[in-house]
């Protein structure tokens, strides 16, 4: 009863800073709000001018048509044209162009019978470039003579498109989820680590530890509001980025919140321990972005976790990020539910239930 | 009632080869004003976190309120008061915001928490500041508050250390009152300083120098330990005289104030008057009578030339 009174006294103290520290309380929205636009924009800036060329091996009237009309949608720019399937390939390999498309002999019986009219050879292994070339996949043509009412409309694939190098094609909205990974790793950590430091700096942890509080009690008091303030960002950019950048809400809200809270509270719980170790706010930043750095290059959040090597992977399970990240997705794009997840919950929580513990452990209330 | 609050034997603090505090011993009885008077960097503080469980000895037996430090500091955490020496409190928060906090922490029945915070606020005069920032407050405000939040919980031992440096001589004043308040209610108060005044109003003194104490008794007893061996010089160029006196051996400090130079003497000195004669040599036209002793004579006397005296 004491206990939770405590608690609750140490919740409200840190709401009241909280909220009087004008420039703590904005990052709280700027940084998902500036990342995801960041991220967001670079990854959505649309692509235009690729660089393409032509084989057409049906020498016909329609295939100049169609040419045409994928030339003004702008998205290519029309460099080169080949005789051979084999040559274009070629270039595409030796980088000359990023994409060929291809005619094959019989378009105009293709047309006919409202078949796909022709083949893109895609360089994926840039995903953004590959993404731009997809969409035309189903561009809607406008074709005078034979075709069946109905084909070549929106819809309905007008090409075959086939990816070199990268046929697990990723898509971009997987950039947005992931995002929430990162942002809440960057906050949650630095916002506890440095709660905790700057009250020993300032001397208030002096006062703190004559009283008869728990190590525990001051710290699970510290990490409520913090809580709210990662459910919050997440709300902005998983909010925002359905709305700006239209990523697609595949799964449950209980999912994703059961997901993001076992996410924060490991966070938390890593930032509680970086306070217990660093001397001062300075250091507390710096271990933040020891953490940081590898979260954002080894989770999956830049990097498919598949195309990196083992040791890297073994590494990037021993970040909450990478378990998260692969929740986040889940949730989001592939509408996983909770009881798909359990693994991953179960190694977030375990890794709050030790962190804690071994921050209130490291934790002493004296001056030695 | 003649139980100690706070019984030490050989308290030592050791920082690398730095002895902070050095076998102090301590009796302090209850309901008493004890005070450390001391210079920076003499062990004030280091003794003080010691004695509240927040440092560990490196040597000593220590009991205080009858717990066995540090092994019971958690016990003796709901029962003690401690005011440190920096400022301490939530400056973004208010003095309302402040006590409640604190309130909460040490765990005060609800029915008593608001009664015991008005209670505060009235006795310490804060009633007015009760919704400012602590942020926006002068260093008098500020100390009152720290002293309304270390009284909070209504304590049996207050540790003070240094309540009263950013406070003038009239809010000190004040500020004493409050103190002797308390400790009239029964509260011990262990209250460090390196001010004389306010190490005059103790009932107890103990003048600690590099971690060792070098006195330990009434004010009014170390002063007149040095009965008959201050004396007060006024005359012409007594700039020269005092270089002169001070390299004596029989002199432990001459110190100038105003126009007469105050010149305290070893306790070997069998008639300071002549000894000073003896010293400043022949043709000074010289006036010089004995002087009744103050704390700062007592102060020098403990600290100065090599220590004790
Ligand atoms: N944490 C520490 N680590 C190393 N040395 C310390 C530490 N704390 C204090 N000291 C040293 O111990 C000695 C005593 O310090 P202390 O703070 O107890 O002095 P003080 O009497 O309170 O001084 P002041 O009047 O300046 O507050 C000083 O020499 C100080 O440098
Ligand atoms: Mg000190």
């Amino acid at each position: 009863m004491k206990s939770l009174v405590r608690i609750l006294a140490v919740t409200q103290k840190e709401f009241l800073q909280l909220s009087r520290d004008r420039i703590s309380f904005g990052m709280v929205v700027m940084i998902p709000l500036v990342q995801l636009l960041l991220f967001g924009y670079a990854i959505n800036t649309e692509v235009r001018h690729v660089p393409i060329g032509i084989v057409d091996l049906s020498n016909s009237a329609a295939a100049r048509v169609i040419t045409e009309q994928v030339r003004v949608t702008q998205v290519v720019d029309i460099i080169d044209h080949y005789d051979t399937p084999q040559e274009a390939e070629q270039a595409v390999i030796a980088g000359a162009v990023r994409a060929v498309l291809l005619f094959p002999r019989d378009l105009p019986r293709r047309i006919a019978s409202g078949d796909t009219v022709g083949q893109w050879l895609v360089d994926g292994s840039d995903t953004t470039i590959s993404q731009a070339l997809l969409s035309l996949r189903s561009m809607p043509l406008q074709l005078s003579a034979g075709a069946p009412a109905g084909a070549y409309q929106r819809g309905n694939p007008s090409f075959e498109v086939s990816l070199f190098f990268n046929p697990e094609r990723r898509s971009a909205v997987n950039i947005v989820p992931g995002l929430t990974a990162i942002v809440l790793t960057m906050t949650m950590i630095l916002f506890t680590a440095l709660a905790l430091v700057r009250e020993r700096e300032l001397g208030n942890m002096e006062l703190l530890i004559t009283t008869p509080i728990h190590p525990l009690e001051l710290m699970v008091g510290k990490l409520v509001p913090y809580i709210l303030v990662g459910l919050v960002q997440v709300a902005i950019i998983l909010g925002l980025g359905h709305v700006i950048f239209r990523v697609p809400f595949a799964g449950g809200l209980a999912a994703l919140a059961v997901s993001t809270l076992a996410f924060i509270a490991a966070s938390l719980t890593l930032g509680l321990i970086i306070s217990t170790v660093a001397r001062s706010q300075l250091q507390a930043m710096q271990l933040t972005i020891f953490i940081l750095l590898p979260s954002i290059l080894l989770s999956g959040f830049m990097f498919p976790y598949e195309a990196m090597p083992l040791a890297a992977q073994w590494i990037a399970e021993a970040f909450p990020a990478t378990h998260y990240i692969r929740l986040v997705r889940a949730v989001v794009l592939r509408g996983a539910e909770t009881h798909l997840l359990g693994g991953e919950l179960l190694w977030l929580g375990g890794f709050t239930v030790l962190g804690l513990g071994l921050a209130t452990a490291r934790f002493r209330k004296t001056l030695d | 009632m003649t139980e100690l609050a706070i019984k030490a034997q050989g308290l030592t603090r050791l920082f690398g080869d730095l002895t902070a505090v050095d076998a102090i011993d301590l009796q302090i009885e209850r309901g008493r004003i004890f005070g450390f008077l001391g210079p920076n960097g003499s062990g004030k503080t280091t003794a003080i976190r010691m004695l509240c469980g927040l440092l560990t000895p490196s040597a000593g037996e220590v009991t205080v309120l009858g717990h066995p430090i540090p092994r019971q500091a958690e016990l003796l955490r709901r029962e003690i008061g401690y005011m440190t020496q920096k400022f301490s409190l939530f400056t973004d928060l208010s003095t309302l915001e402040n006590l409640r906090f604190m309130a909460s922490i040490y765990g005060l029945p609800r029915s008593r928490r608001k009664g015991r915070i008005e209670a505060v606020l009235a006795q310490f005069s804060l009633q007015e500041l009760r919704d400012r920032r602590l942020d926006a407050m002068s260093g008098g405000q500020r100390q009152r508050v720290a002293l309304a939040v270390a009284t909070l919980h209504e304590p049996t031992l207050l540790f003070l250390d240094e309540p009263t440096s950013a406070v003038d001589p009239e809010n000190r004043r004040d500020f004493w009152e409050k103190l002797f308040d308390l400790s009239a209610a029964g509260t011990t108060i262990l209250v460090s300083t390196h001010y004389m005044d306010e190490a005059e109003r103790c009932h107890q003194l103990a003048i600690l120098e590099r971690g060792r104490i070098r006195r330990d008794d009434t004010p009014q007893a170390l002063m007149s330990a040095l009965e008959g061996r201050v004396v007060e010089v006024s005359g012409e160029s007594l700039r020269p005289l005092r270089e002169i006196l001070v390299t004596q051996p029989e002199i432990i400090s001459a110190a100038q104030q105003g126009n007469r130079l105050r010149v305290l003497m070893t306790p070997e000195v069998e008639d300071p008057l002549q000894c000073l004669d003896r010293l400043a040599g022949p043709g000074r036209a010289l006036e010089r009578t004995l002087a009744r002793p103050n704390l700062e004579d007592v102060f020098m006397a403990a600290t100065a030339k090599g220590g004790p005296a």
